[in-house]
C-alpha cells in the first residue's frame, strides 16, 4: 500500500471485517452473469451448474471444520445463524429442558437472543469471565444442570480476540447430553477446528470475516447425533427444511472458495500475522510506559490486540490516527457513554476502558503498515499524555483513585 | 464522526497548555469531570492584581470535542474579569466550535471547569 491517508488510511480493522479477496471474487462473478440459475430449478441446465457450484461450496465449508456436506445450512451470515441455532434448538426441544448457558462478552447478536428467549420461558445463565476473557471451565461445570440444553460460548471473542477452550467445553457439554453451540465468526480460518474431535453441535460461520462476501453465512448442525432444530424463517423448504428462500450461487461460491483459501494457508498466514502483532506489542511496551493487553496473551489470535494507553481517551486518540481505521473500546460517541461490556466484563476499570483501541491486522497488512501504524500511534500517544492531566498526576504519584470525581 | 474545522484546528494546534503552580495565590485551578466518564479537564487561571485573568492554561483527557472547548476557553478567559469569565456559557462554546447535540456535555464540562477555577481563586482570597 502506497500513501496513507484520511481517505486510505491503513486498514487496521479486521475483526469489523475484511476485504473480499480477489480470488473469492472472481471464483463468484460468473454466477452472476452467465451462470444464473436457480440452484433450486430441477429441470434444466442452469438449475443444475448452479446447485452443483453451491453443493461444492458446501463442501469446502464442512471441510475447515471437518463436517460433512449435509450438515452445513447456508444462511445470510453469523447473526442469522446464531438467532437459528439458539431459538431452533429451544423451540424444538423447551418441553424436555428448557436451560441456556451463554457468557457476557458474546457477540450481541447472542445476548440478545437469549434474553429475547427469557420472555419465552427459557431460563439463562449468563456466566462471568476471568481476567483474561476466558471463561472458568469450573464455573460452566457447576453453572449445568439435568435442565440444560444448551451451550453457546463463542470461539474467538470479536473485541479481545481471546480463544476459549472449545474442546474442554464440548466434553462437559456431551457428557451433559447438553448441546454445544459455538459462534466461530471470528475464528474460522483463524484456528484450528474440528467439529468431531471438540464435540461441536451447532457452529455459526461469517463470509465476510474470513475474506469472503459479505451477506452470507452458515450454521453446522450435527447429524449425528442428530441435533433437530425448527425453522425460524419458512418456505419452500430448502436446506433441508431448516432454512427458506433462494440460495444465492455467488455468494455461497464465495464462501466456499473463502473458507477453501483460509484453511490452505491458515498455518503460513498465522506465522506471518504472528510476527506483525508481536512487533507491535513489542514496540508499544518498548516506547510507551503503562500500556496493557485486554485479553490473554497466549490464548488469541494472531489478528487481534486490543491495547488501553492509559490517560488518553480513545475517541481523542482515534481523532489524532484518522489515517489509521481502528475502532476503539470508548464508546464516547453513543448516547449511552458506557465503555465496551466487553472489557468491563474483564473487570477493566472504566477509565481503562476509555483508553482502548482495538487493532486488526489480517491477510492484507504488510510490515510497512505495521510500523508505519505504530509509529503514528506512539507519537499520537505521547504528544496526548503531555495534553492529559491524569498521566501528570501519575507522573507526580497522585493516585486518580483517590480522587473525588464528579461523575457526570 | 466528523469535526467541525474549528475543533480540529483546537485539537492538532491546542492553546495554552500546560500547568501552573497550585498553590500560587493568584493562581485558581478547576479540575472537572471524572476518568470513568473519559472527560476530564483541568482549567488554570492566573489573576492580575488589577482582578484580570492575565494567562489561562488547561490539560485535558478526552475526545477531540472536549479539547478543543477546554483549548478555546484558555483563550476566551484571557483578559476578561472574573465576572465576565463566569458569564462564558457552554452554549456559546458548542456554537463556536460546531459541536454536534452528542458532543453538547464537552462545553458544559468547559464552562464548569471556568466556575471551578474561578472559585478555587476566590477561595484562597476571602479575606
Amino acid at each position: 500500500m502506497g500513501v496513507n491517508t484520511q481517505e486510505h488510511p491503513v486498514y487496521l480493522d479486521y475483526q469489523a471485517t475484511t476485504p473480499t479477496d480477489p480470488r473469492v471474487v472472481e471464483a463468484m462473478l460468473p454466477y452472476f452473469t452467465q451462470k444464473f440459475g436457480n440452484p433450486h430449478s430441477r429441470n434444466h441446465a442452469y438449475g443444475w451448474e448452479a446447485e452443483e457450484a453451491v453443493e461444492e461450496a458446501r463442501k469446502q465449508v464442512a471441510d475447515i471444520i471437518n463436517a460433512n456436506p449435509k450438515e452445513i445450512i447456508f444462511t445470510s451470515g453469523a447473526t442469522e445463524s446464531n438467532n437459528l441455532a439458539l431459538k431452533g434448538v429451544g423451540a424444538f426441544y423447551k418441553n424436555k429442558r428448557n436451560h441456556i448457558i451463554t457468557v457476557v462478552t458474546e457477540h450481541k447478536c447472542v445476548l440478545d437472543t437469549c434474553r429475547h428467549m427469557e420472555q419465552d420461558g427459557f431460563e439463562v445463565t449468563y456466566l462471568g469471565v476471568q481476567q483474561n476473557g476466558l471463561i472458568d471451565l469450573e464455573e460452566l461445570k457447576a453453572a449445568m444442570t439435568d435442565n440444560t440444553l444448551l451451550v453457546s460460548v463463542m470461539g474467538v471473542n470479536n473485541e479481545i480476540g481471546v480463544i476459549q477452550p472449545l474442546k474442554e467445553i464440548g466434553a462437559l457439554c456431551r457428557a451433559n447430553k447438553t448441546f454445544f453451540h459455538t459462534d466461530c465468526a471470528q475464528a474460522v480460518g483463524k484456528i484450528e477446528l474440528d467439529v468431531e474431535e471438540m464435540n461441536i453441535d451447532l457452529m455459526s460461520i461469517s463470509g465476510h470475516k474470513i475474506y469472503g462476501p459479505m451477506g452470507i453465512g452458515a450454521l453446522y448442525v450435527r447429524r449425528r447425533p442428530r441435533v433437530r432444530i425448527i425453522a425460524q424463517i419458512n418456505g419452500g423448504g430448502q436446506e433441508r427444511g431448516m432454512r427458506s428462500g433462494t440460495l444465492a450461487p455467488a455468494l455461497c461460491v464465495g464462501l466456499g472458495v473463502a473458507c477453501e483459501i483460509a484453511k490452505k494457508e491458515m498455518a503460513t498466514e498465522n506465522e506471518r500475522l504472528h510476527k506483525l502483532q508481536m512487533h507491535m506489542w513489542n514496540r508499544f511496551q518498548n516506547e510507551l510506559d503503562e500500556v496493557y493487553l485486554n485479553g490473554d496473551l497466549e490464548q488469541r489470535v494472531c489478528t487481534n490486540l486490543n491495547v488501553s494507553f492509559a490517560f488518553v481517551e480513545g475517541e481523542g486518540l482515534m481523532m489524532g490516527i484518522k489515517d489509521l481505521a481502528v475502532s476503539s473500546g470508548s464508546a464516547c460517541t453513543s448516547a449511552s457513554l458506557e465503555p465496551s461490556y466487553v472489557l468491563r466484563a474483564l473487570g477493566v476499570e472504566e477509565e481503562l476502558a476509555h483508553t482502548s483501541l482495538r487493532l486488526g491486522i489480517g491477510r492484507f497488512s504488510t510490515q510497512e503498515e505495521i510500523d508505519y501504524a505504530t509509529d503514528r500511534i506512539i507519537k499520537e500517544v505521547k504528544r496526548l499524555r503531555e495534553m492529559s492531566p491524569l498521566y501528570e498526576m501519575a507522573q507526580q504519584g497522585i493516585d486518580i483513585k483517590s480522587i473525588q470525581w464528579a461523575e457526570h | 464522526m466528523s469535526y467541525s474545522d474549528k475543533v480540529v484546528d483546537h485539537y492538532e494546534n491546542p492553546r495554552n497548555v500546560g500547568s501552573m503552580d497550585n498553590e500560587a495565590g493568584e493562581i485558581g485551578t478547576g479540575l472537572v469531570g471524572a476518568p470513568a466518564c473519559g472527560d476530564v479537564m483541568r482549567l488554570q487561571i492566573k489573576v492580575g492584581a488589577d482582578g484580570i485573568i492575565e494567562d489561562a492554561k488547561f490539560k485535558t483527557f478526552g475526545c477531540g470535542s472536549a479539547i478543543a472547548s477546554s483549548s478555546l476557553v484558555t483563550e476566551w478567559v484571557k483578559g476578561k474579569t472574573l465576572d465576565e469569565a463566569s458569564n462564558i456559557k457552554n452554549t456559546d462554546i458548542a456554537e463556536e466550535l460546531a459541536l454536534p447535540p452528542v458532543k453538547i456535555h464537552c462545553s458544559v464540562l468547559a464552562e464548569d471547569a471556568i466556575k471551578a477555577a474561578i472559585e478555587d481563586y476566590k477561595a484562597k482570597h476571602k479575606d
